[in-house]
Formats: C-alpha cells, sequence, structure tokens
C-alpha cells in the first residue's frame, strides 16, 4: 500500500486497521538468481537495486538476526560527501544525491535532515589542512564553504568560545548538503520497496557455509533454514566480512573494531546542525527526538563484542564536553558499539572476491551508513551484469596487490 | 627475562597481529599485498603482539579473544603461538 496523508485519513476513520506489514517474512525458496548476505542498510539497498535497477527480482536476501539491526543500527546517522579524493568523492555524493530523493522515491520518510556539517578547527594547522580539503572538494564539485571563527559560533552558539577554551575554534568549514538521515527508516524504506518488488527478506537466517560447484563457482549457500541455490550471491556484512570470507576460503585486508557511540537524554533544540572535531575526535548532532548523539572513535584492538571500551567513552566525552560545557549536567541515555571493518586506506571494497560467482561490498569501516545508497547501487550493479560499476572500479580488492590505494584516512577526519 | 606486571590498560599499546613472516625481496606483488594488508580477523583467538608503552617498553604476544575479550595466555616475542585454537 501506498502511504500518504489520504492512507492516514483512511486509517484514522477505520480505527488503524487498514495497515499491513510492510514486507513479507517468506519462507526461503530453494533456490534465487541472486541471494545477498547481510541485512544491513546495504544488503537492502543492493537487494531494492537489484530489482529497480536490473529487473533482477528473484532474490533473497538473508539477515542473521533482523534487518538494521547491526551497523546499520548503530551509527550516529550522519550523512556527508565531505571526502578528499575525486574517487571517494564521487561515490560519496552519488550516495549523498540518493539520499535526497528517497523518501520520495521509497515513499517512505527517512528523515533526511540537511543541517549541514560544521568541521572545526583547533590550530593553524587544522586551519590550512581544511582550506585544502574544502578547495578539493570544491574541486570535486561538491559543495564546501570555509568558515570564519564567528561564523562558526553562529552556526554552533554552544561551542565553548571564550578565550580561555582548553580547545580554542579558530574556524572551520561547512558542507551545507550534510546532515543526518533516520537510520531504521533507511533499512526499512529499502526493505518495503525491495519486497514490493518481489525481493524475499529472510530474517533469523545464518549463513553456516558457501556450496562449491564446477571451477570453484560458488552456487548456493548453507544457512540455519536450509540450503539455498543462487547463480550469484554477494556478501554485505560489514564487520562480519571476514568471517563470511574465511567459509568462502578466502582473506579481507579488513580487521574488525568496535565504534562507539551514545545518546543523552533528550532536550530541546539547541544544536541545529552536525558538529565534527576531527582533533579532539568527537562529534554532535541533535537526533530529532531531542537526544544529543555522540560519536567516538574506534577502540583500537579487534573486536566482534558490540561494546565499546570505558577509556574511549571517557575520551569523547570530556571532549565533547570541553567544545560544549554546558552539556555538563545532561545525562547519558545510552551508549552502543558496531562491528566495523576497517581497511588499511579506509576505503571500501565493492566488486568481485577471489570466488567466481562470490561478490562483496565491505571495508566501510566507521563511514557506511553515509555511502548506503551507493554501496547497495553498485554492488547490485555487479551483481546483475558481472561487471564492475563505473562508481566502484577504482574500490577493488585488486588495489591492495597494485598499491593503488585510495587514501581517505587523513581525508575523512576520522580518528583511526 | 624480567616482565613487569602490568595492571592499567592505558599503559599497554596494542600493535596488532603477531607472527607474520616478512616475504623475500624478491617476492611477488600478490605476496607482498598478502603480508602487508590481508588478515585472519578471526571471530575467536587473536593472536597479536602488545607493547608495555609507559612501562618496561617490552613487546610481548597475546592470546586473545575477540568476542570475550579475554586474554587466555600471554607469552615471549620468540615463543611458539599457543594450542588456543
Amino acid at each position: 500500500m501506498k502511504y500518504s496523508a489520504l492512507a492516514l485519513l483512511r486509517g484514522a476513520l477505520s480505527a488503524h486497521r487498514n495497515w499491513v506489514p510492510a514486507w513479507r517474512s517468506p519462507e526461503p525458496k530453494p533456490a534465487y538468481d541472486v541471494v545477498i548476505v547481510g541485512g544491513g542498510g546495504h544488503g537492502l539497498a543492493a537487494a531494492y537495486y537489484l530489482a529497480r535497477n536490473h529487473g533482477v527480482r528473484n532474490v533473497a536476501l538473508l539477515e542473521r538476526g533482523w534487518i538494521g539491526g547491526g551497523n546499520t543500527g548503530r551509527n550516529t546517522t550522519i550523512v556527508r560527501s565531505n571526502y578528499l579524493f575525486p574517487e571517494s568523492a564521487r561515490l560519496y555524493d552519488f550516495a549523498l544525491k540518493c539520499y535526497e530523493g528517497l523518501s520520495r522515491e521509497l515513499n517512505f520518510n527517512i528523515m533526511l535532515s540537511q543541517r549541514g556539517i560544521v568541521m572545526l578547527a583547533h590550530s593553524r594547522h587544522d586551519l590550512d589542512s581544511m582550506a585544502r580539503w574544502a578547495n578539493a572538494m570544491r574541486m570535486n564539485g561538491i559543495d564546501a564553504q570555509i568558515l570564519t571563527r564567528d561564523e562558526v559560533a553562529a552556526r554552533a552558539p554552544l561551542l565553548d568560545m571564550s578565550p580561555d577554551a582548553r580547545f580554542p575554534v579558530l574556524g572551520g568549514f561547512t558542507q551545507r548538503r550534510a546532515g543526518t538521515a533516520r537510520h531504521d527508516a533507511v533499512a526499512w524504506g529499502y526493505a518495503r520497496a525491495a519486497d514490493a518488488l518481489g525481493v524475499d527478506i529472510i530474517q533469523n537466517c545464518e549463513v553456516t557455509g558457501f556450496l562449491s560447484g564446477a571451477g570453484g563457482r560458488v552456487v548456493g549457500v548453507e544457512t540455519s533454514r536450509g540450503r539455498i541455490r543462487a547463480e550469484r550471491i554477494g556478501i554485505a556484512a560489514a564487520g562480519h566480512s571476514s568471517v563470511l570470507a574465511k567459509l568462502a576460503g578466502f582473506r579481507l585486508p579488513v580487521v574488525s573494531y568496535a565504534l562507539q557511540a551514545m545518546v543523552t537524554e533528550p532536550l530541546k533544540p539547541a544544536l541545529d546542525t552536525v558538529v565534527s572535531s576531527p582533533g579532539t575526535g568527537a562529534y554532535v548532532s541533535q537526533s530529532d527526538k531531542g537526544e544529543m548523539v555522540i560519536g567516538a572513535g574506534l577502540d583500537l584492538f579487534p573486536s566482534y563484542a558490540q561494546r565499546g571500551s570505558f577509556a574511549v567513552l571517557q575520551g569523547v566525552i570530556a571532549a565533547t564536553l570541553a567544545l560544549f560545557p554546558s552539556f555538563s549536567r545532561l545525562r547519558m541515555l545510552r551508549q552502543w558499539a558496531g562491528i566495523v571493518d576497517v581497511v588499511h586506506d579506509s576505503s571500501p571494497i565493492i566488486g568481485p572476491t577471489p570466488v567466481p560467482g562470490l561478490y562483496i561490498n565491505c571495508g566501510w569501516g566507521t563511514g557506511g551508513f553515509k555511502a548506503i545508497p551507493a554501496g547497495g547501487w553498485t554492488l547490485a550493479h555487479v551483481l546483475a551484469t558481472g561487471r564492475n560499476h563505473e562508481l566502484a572500479e577504482p574500490f577493488q580488492l585488486e588495489r591492495f596487490v597494485t598499491g593503488r590505494l585510495i587514501d581517505e584516512a587523513a581525508a575523512a577526519g576520522i580518528a583511526h | 627475562m624480567p616482565v613487569v606486571r602490568v595492571a592499567r590498560r592505558e599503559r599497554v599499546r596494542l600493535r596488532r597481529h603477531t607472527h607474520l613472516i616478512r616475504p623475500d625481496l624478491s617476492a611477488s606483488d600478490a605476496i607482498w599485498g598478502e603480508y602487508l594488508f590481508f588478515r585472519d580477523n578471526p571471530k575467536g583467538v587473536h593472536l597479536e603482539r602488545w607493547r608495555h608503552a609507559y612501562g618496561c617498553g617490552q613487546w610481548f604476544n597475546v592470546a586473545r579473544h575477540t568476542v570475550t575479550h579475554e586474554v587466555l595466555s600471554v607469552y615471549a616475542m620468540t615463543d611458539a603461538p599457543p594450542a588456543h585454537s
């Protein structure tokens, strides 16, 4: 059913008994054209674009737990495309452009709020590197604006701009088109739209092995709900990519770490932009519900535990309070961590694997949420056509042999 | 070999994976890529090297579980890996 004001009105007149589940929960069929492993944003988007862009509708999406319950439900919901290198800029801005039209396309409000992101410069060196960064973005055709100290203060009045601030703010830059989106809505919107096009979304279905055919080609998966055959298989499993790769018999240039974030109790609107301070490792935004959403850096030891360590928590709260002293009386509501798949050059991997018929979308590390439409679009393309999408061409596994890395670690300003 | 007992987390620094054997200089790009970038990244027992950064400076190996974070054994840099996995 189409969601609209009229549907809402009809619901109101019929005691809201007209609503149907947003997607089916079918039993897995014995065989599909394509199986996607991983029901996060990237997997769901890939399933949707397979059906919509390529007409491949005999698709199953297998999720070990529940859809959107991994990193899609464990991030800080920030979307932006302020990357440095042309390859990354193209990819991430493609995602942001998709996000800009996604609510309408999916008929599902993803609550995109392009409130802008303000990157803070705390030193003259920060000013220089941010000027380079903002200029690189403009060279890549992406909006960026260098901000003076006063312009930063006007955008985030609660920032400590006093002369004795522990981390003085000297200026910064903004990407106005950046902002936040509702994480669950992105997963549910893609799920509903994919389901409407015929994709089977199968939850509580863990992949336990891959079936090998002639020439080592993958021909299906073993799951906790039985054997499912498929001509092509795509993996979109973020922090668990290495676990699946091991089942298929290869390794990835990926290490899994916990990335944590937290929210405070809700309060009235106090911060209407995303503030990121690469120097101190803190980034903050206010959710539409009113909570301050605070993101941290990685716990720098390999982990699959989905919980963050106290030392990192303490560090990011200290940094946040140094930037926003008035937050000191807020109570923390929740804290969580997601297991992220970090690659040496902090750039993703989207394309074929050493196993014929098996494709992967991984390596988004700390920044997968903002890239969901692009990751899904390009994985769907390679699954449907067997050829890499133009946007994904630089992001192949072979770059770790050729040395053609896209080292976005510094450019993205993320702390690892 | 004297070993300092480490009580606090922040006194040690993890330097990631251990038991990586550097290939010969004549090795192919594929082998170098494998050595530099590709990792087992296990969900389970992980062998890693740590350094007592704010103490005696000593490097040592640790076998640690990546789900429970339990340290299963601590052993010297030249020792063979323990049989946990």
